[in-house]
């Protein structure tokens, strides 16, 4: 880090003794450590320090009455016959699956619409986000609510089109794409603002320079605005997938799991394993599986980001 | 800025009139979940409850405002979120911009070590940690207490990474300048980074408290009682008992969601930016 270095005048003499130098140091050390102290302490007590916790917890079998046993890796080897566990993975999946690219094409039409030259683009912008900023369990009522079967608000408008709508949360079908259309509403805000500024972002010379070349609108769309936004694509989907991976508060509220376990998550399936059950090791071994995931797709899409990045330029 | 990004259609005012109308539309249908919560929230009991829902409230019933108090403490859960979130909002902010400080300006033995280990846990989703730091709660008997609801959630690695970053961008000269003047560490900290900093200090403490204000699953593990209970528990807790009480619940969510709303229309200048910031500056 060469920002950091002190500016020791380069002309120094050669130093008659070391002393000062390092008693300077010392005393920055110690001021250092004095500020570092009150967030060190927490954050080894309270996420550090339960991180490698995680780990140990894992290994025992424990429902924190009686004293922790050693279970070994048994508690990873029980993932592999528990059907509810590679059900709560699916469901995740196709949770992610279903919801990210949903989240970001609202979030990117949203965000060209409110690019479109209008006045009072703050003034949208902020209705618009309005959800992002509501309370998930309170908003998860609302929803159960427009989802009542025979003539809730959903099923109603979709009447009128002539759509018999299904009993959404408790079909084993529809009560996923229900919660993936509440959590997209609840979520797009975040995309749509972060893409309006991308776009803000974009030079207009590259769009003058695209339609004096004969580009046609979406000529300029696919070779201007995709590349140029790329970067904040990324980022969208990234954090978007690894939201996902953690949905919990709607499905909690709106399905409770159901019908079955059609949409119990990663998430609750871990908070029923910990905290209905009290298998503490067993919880924090799914809790570390659904770590890996992550960081497995995570990874995933930063090789495909290279290869991205590499194409568009 | 043009309308020439995208060329929909020839004429340009119809094109422009196309674009405000598709704004009002989708911005309207964005709304509907949110205004038919408080549409709801007035309706009579035999309308919010009957088998065909009613929209549009057919006689107006202010009182559920104070029924729906009599069912659950709202007042106290309010109270409750407020100092949840404000409790971890404050404790967050303040240490993390002291840490950053360190590891943004001072030179001391570990440093990029140390920030490396910070660093490493902020991939770590929070399902991780959950467990053993309600182990750590309920072993110091810490479970339906204001300690154990706030200290797990108050020392996350997100807020020293964010500010350290805003920190490395304000010249050094400023705070050389004041230390030529006889101004210590702890003074140049206080008056020179801080007031430079309060952009940034300001949208992680709005970030955090709406995130907080937001947060179901610790207070559901950790509090058991009306004592630390917020409205995201006491709103499920509603849920078990008054069920199908439609006007009532979407009352009790009116109230819980409302201040929330007030905060972000309040702060918003610093959440578009925070956004804007972590998605264009990269995390």
């Amino acid at each position: 880090m060469s920002v950091d270095t002190l500016p020791v005048p380069a002309t120094a003499p050669p130093r008659p003794t070391p002393e000062p130098t390092p008693r300077w140091r010392n005393r920055e050390s110690l001021t250092a450590w004095l500020f570092l102290l009150p967030s060190l302490i927490g954050f080894l007590v309270f996420t550090a320090g339960p991180v490698v916790a995680a780990g140990v917890i894992s290994l025992l079998d424990w429902n924190l009455f009686s004293p922790p046993t050693w279970a070994g890796l048994s508690n990873f080897a029980r993932l592999g016959p528990d059907p509810t566990f590679w059900s709560a993975l699916g469901n995740t999946a196709y949770f992610t699956f279903l919801s990210v690219p949903l989240t970001i094409l609202v979030s990117l039409l949203l965000a060209l619409l409110l690019n479109q030259g209008l006045r009072r683009v703050a003034v949208f912008r902020s209705l618009l986000l309005l959800p992002y900023a509501t309370i998930t369990v309170a908003v998860a009522f609302v929803w159960i609510w427009l989802y009542i079967p025979h003539d809730g608000l959903v099923n109603a408008v979709l009447g009128a089109i002539g759509i018999n709508g299904p009993a959404w949360l408790i079909s084993d079908t529809w009560a996923m794409p229900a919660l993936v259309a509440m959590s997209v509403w609840k979520s797009f805000g975040f995309g749509m603002v972060v893409f309006l500024a991308g776009l803000q972002a974009i030079p207009q010379q590259l769009y003058e320079a695209a339609r004096v070349d004969g580009s046609s609108a979406w000529q300029s769309f696919r070779n201007v605005t995709v590349p140029m936004l790329s970067p904040a694509l990324f980022f969208v989907v990234v954090t978007s997938v690894i939201g996902s991976f953690q949905v919990f508060d709607q499905a909690l509220i709106m399905t409770n799991g159901g019908p079955g376990t059609r949409t119990t998550t990663l998430v609750m399936y871990i908070y029923r394993t910990g905290f209905e059950n009290y298998d503490q090791g067993y919880a924090a071994a799914q809790s570390l599986v659904l770590f890996a995931f992550i960081v497995l797709i995570t990874a995933t899409q930063f090789v495909f980001q290279k290869r991205l990045v590499h194409y568009d330029n | 800025m043009t309308t020439d990004a995208l060329p929909l259609v020839a004429g340009k005012v119809a094109a422009r009139k196309l674009v405000v109308f598709a704004c009002f539309l989708v911005t309207a249908i964005t709304l509907i979940p949110v205004v038919m919560m408080v549409l709801v929230a007035f309706q009579s009991d035999g309308e919010s409850m009957a088998a065909k829902p009613s929209f549009w409230p057919g006689s107006w019933h202010p009182e559920n405002l104070t029924r729906a108090f009599d069912l659950v403490p709202l007042g106290k859960y309010l109270l409750n979120t407020v100092y949840f979130a404000a409790g971890t909002t404050v404790l967050e902010t303040v240490t993390a911009a002291l840490a950053a400080y360190a590891f943004a300006r001072l030179r001391f033995p570990g440093r990029n070590w140390l920030f490396g280990v910070y660093l490493a846990t902020l991939m770590i989703p929070s399902q991780v940690t959950l467990i053993p730091q309600f182990v750590l709660v309920a072993k110091l008997h810490g479970i339906d207490t204001w300690p154990g609801m706030i200290l797990p959630h108050a020392f996350t690695a997100i807020g020293v990474f964010l500010l350290r970053q805003f920190f490395l961008g304000i010249p050094r000269d400023y705070e050389e300048a004041a230390r030529l003047d006889g101004a210590n560490r702890w003074q140049a900290f206080l008056r020179i980074i801080v007031p430079l900093a309060v952009p940034a200090i300001a949208t992680l403490a709005v970030f955090k408290f709406i995130g907080q204000w937001n947060n179901l699953l610790w207070p559901l593990i950790i509090s058991n009682s009306d004592a630390t209970r917020t409205a995201s528990v006491g709103l499920q807790v509603f849920q078990d008992t008054n069920g199908t009480q439609w006007n009532l619940l979407l009352m009790a969510a009116t109230v819980t969601t409302v201040p929330l709303i007030v905060v972000f229309f309040l702060t918003q200048r610093w959440f578009v930016r925070g956004i804007t910031m972590s998605g264009l500056g990269g995390r």
